[in-house]
């Protein structure tokens, strides 16, 4: 067929405005009639330098600079940024705090996996499910807005603990909202699981071998699905995860179906999770009391000159973090999220580098869609779970 | 497991004769300051030797230190799934010597290199492609470095003449305030106005 058409090689730009691109990728692919033999991404076009931005922030005023990079999930990149400056100083954070942070970290993987699981059934040409996963990303944004303010850049898990502590009843909403999620999974899964499309597009496309996702460098689902059982919520275990009781679903074939089950499965045991947290909730404080790092609340400095002080201090001069380096890691919805911290004892950080894991992912897509057909690159893409925001930050 | 970090870093140090220059535990994380011509040596132990098994590279990033002669760090991060240990390597440049590249080692080294190569123009030397990645197309200068400033160089702006995007100097109305938020009573080093006067045998 070659021999009759002659060399059907042809370079195709992909991008950056391509509504599967999910943000601003741009691909230059090499393609080989309809097989694909090599790709180029270009990456950067949502650059921000938040890393030089963050230089000149003290260490409060760069917290709002991670909500911004997975903006699916913002809650969890926040927390990384304050293990580790509470590495730095030797903070402790009081049990009503992390049980806080667990049960939004995991409202922010819902958040992610619904919005991935969903869109990655529409790059395979399914519209009803975003339908459906986004009225629920809907109910979550608002538990977000009730705890924060914001719907998404939350800026609530401060130095020390969450900025405030949650208000009334919304323990009892999202425990109600728990009760009835699963049967939205449910649905999701009816849709798609056994569904001819879905599997087609899906089933043995972009397969990863174990030793081909350590030598890429994958993390959370991508690694999981090749079969190595390793979660940082259980490996290296952070706040009240050791006392929290879930499943790690760990794939057989890497491909792009399995992660899909994954994440579907990941959904049912955050939903666990979030129940256990409102379950075992202590009551107490949110956050250190240690008030040269952590602001004092409104009250108390209508009444306390100390407070007041504390106060003017920590939003003009920031806190000083003691000198020293310090990585810091959390299972994000999309993988390890490292935080690389170098401190010079001053009041903003040295030098602060963001190690997001779809950054990762992302470069092995000419490994991953190499001799797969140009429609598999949206479904690999899919499925990657890739979001601008932290790759190009 | 029950070894310290600090007796594991011995054994790497007596594995690799020459290549650690220095070694340090803070904060629970193990740190080895390598010679820039054994990183791959050591890169190479660290993943092949069946104790270490660091098969995953985390991340590779570049910190700037101008005052020193070797301005730069390179700073490595392996993390083993076996052992569930995490390390950290570091390797002394300048703007001029390259330090060899990982990729042949750890094909995740591809991207993570580039940018470091983006940000602070630290070469690698057998980088199968060492261009620029997260900048723009035709950027120049190196973003991350401490000499480089936080409003850049050049904006851009849609030309309504011309019909396209153009490229001018930055223009700023007011000159980006980096305000010195250090106390005088703590931290800060520098003499106040007067000061000096003090310090001179007692008034």
């Amino acid at each position: 067929m070659a021999d009759v058409l002659g060399d059907q090689r042809m370079t195709m730009n992909w991008g950056p405005q391509h509504p599967a691109a999910h943000g601003v990728l741009r691909l230059v692919m090499e393609l080989d009639g309809e097989i694909v033999t090599r790709i180029d991404p270009h990456i950067g076009l949502l650059h921000r330098g938040t890393e030089k931005l963050i230089e000149h922030k003290t260490y409060m005023q760069a917290l709002p600079y991670f909500d911004r990079l997975d903006y699916v999930a913002p809650m969890n990149q926040e927390h990384a940024f304050s293990l580790a400056v509470e590495k730095l100083l030797g903070l402790e954070v009081p049990p009503r705090g992390q049980y806080i942070r667990v049960l939004f970290s995991e409202i922010g993987r819902l958040l992610s996996h619904l919005l991935n699981v969903t869109t990655q059934a529409l790059d395979v040409g399914a519209l009803t499910p975003p339908l459906w996963g986004f009225e629920e990303r809907e109910k979550l944004m608002i538990f977000y807005e009730r705890a924060s303010g914001a719907r998404l850049h939350a800026n609530y898990f401060r130095t020390g603990g969450v900025h405030q502590d949650i208000p009334a009843g919304l323990s009892e909403d999202i425990y109600e909202f728990c009760e009835h999620f699963p049967k939205v999974l449910d649905d999701i899964e009816g849709l798609l699981t056994n569904n001819r499309i879905f599997k087609q597009r899906n089933v043995d496309i972009g397969i990863v071998s174990r030793e081909e996702a350590e030598a890429w460098g994958f993390s959370g689902v991508m690694l999981r699905s090749a079969g190595l059982a390793w979660d940082l919520r259980r490996a290296q275990p952070y706040e009240c995860y050791s006392d929290l009781d879930f499943q790690i679903p760990v794939g057989k074939n890497g491909d792009c179906y399995d992660r899909y089950l994954m994440r579907m499965e990941e959904m049912r045991q955050s939903n666990l999770i979030m129940k256990q947290c409102l379950d075992k909730m202590p009551t107490g404080p949110v956050s250190s009391a240690d008030h040269k790092v952590v602001p004092p609340k409104r009250g108390e400095m209508k009444r306390s000159m100390e407070a007041l002080i504390h106060h003017f201090k920590l939003f003009t001069e920031g806190y000083h973090v003691p000198e020293g380096e310090v990585y810091a890691a959390i299972e994000a919805p999309k993988g390890e999220f490292g935080v690389y911290l170098v401190s010079d004892g001053s009041n903003k950080p040295y030098r602060c580098k963001i190690r997001p894991p779809s950054y990762a992912h992302l470069q092995a897509i000419d490994f991953l869609c190499r001799g797969h057909m140009l429609a598999d690159v949206s479904a690999v893409l899919g499925s990657l779970d890739i979001v601008f925001g932290e790759i190009d930050r | 497991m029950t070894e310290s970090l600090e007796d594991f870093g011995k054994e790497i140090d007596a594995a690799l004769p020459g290549a650690v220059l220095g070694q340090s535990v803070v904060l629970n994380q193990l740190t080895l300051d390598i010679a820039p011509g054994d990183i791959l040596r050591t890169l190479k132990f660290l993943r092949d030797d069946s104790r270490c098994a660091f098969a995953v590279l985390i991340d590779i990033c570049g910190v700037d230190w101008p005052q020193r002669a070797k301005r730069f760090d390179v700073v490595y991060h392996l993390l083993s799934l076996t052992q569930n240990r995490r390390i950290r390597l570091k390797v002394q440049t300048d703007e001029e010597s390259p330090v060899p590249s990982a990729v042949s080692l750890f094909p995740a080294a591809n991207w993570f290199e580039r940018e470091t190569f983006d940000m602070y123009g630290i070469t690698f030397a057998d980088h199968p492609d060492l261009r620029r990645l997260l900048t723009d197309y035709g950027f120049s200068g190196y973003p991350l470095r401490k000499d480089f400033p936080l409003t850049g160089y050049v904006e851009v702006r849609y030309d309504e003449e011309v019909k396209r995007v153009v490229y001018q100097p930055v223009e700023l109305v007011q000159e980006f305030r980096d305000f010195d938020f250090m106390s005088p009573w703590e931290g800060a080093r520098y003499v106040l106005p007067g000061d000096e006067k003090a310090s001179k045998g007692g008034g």
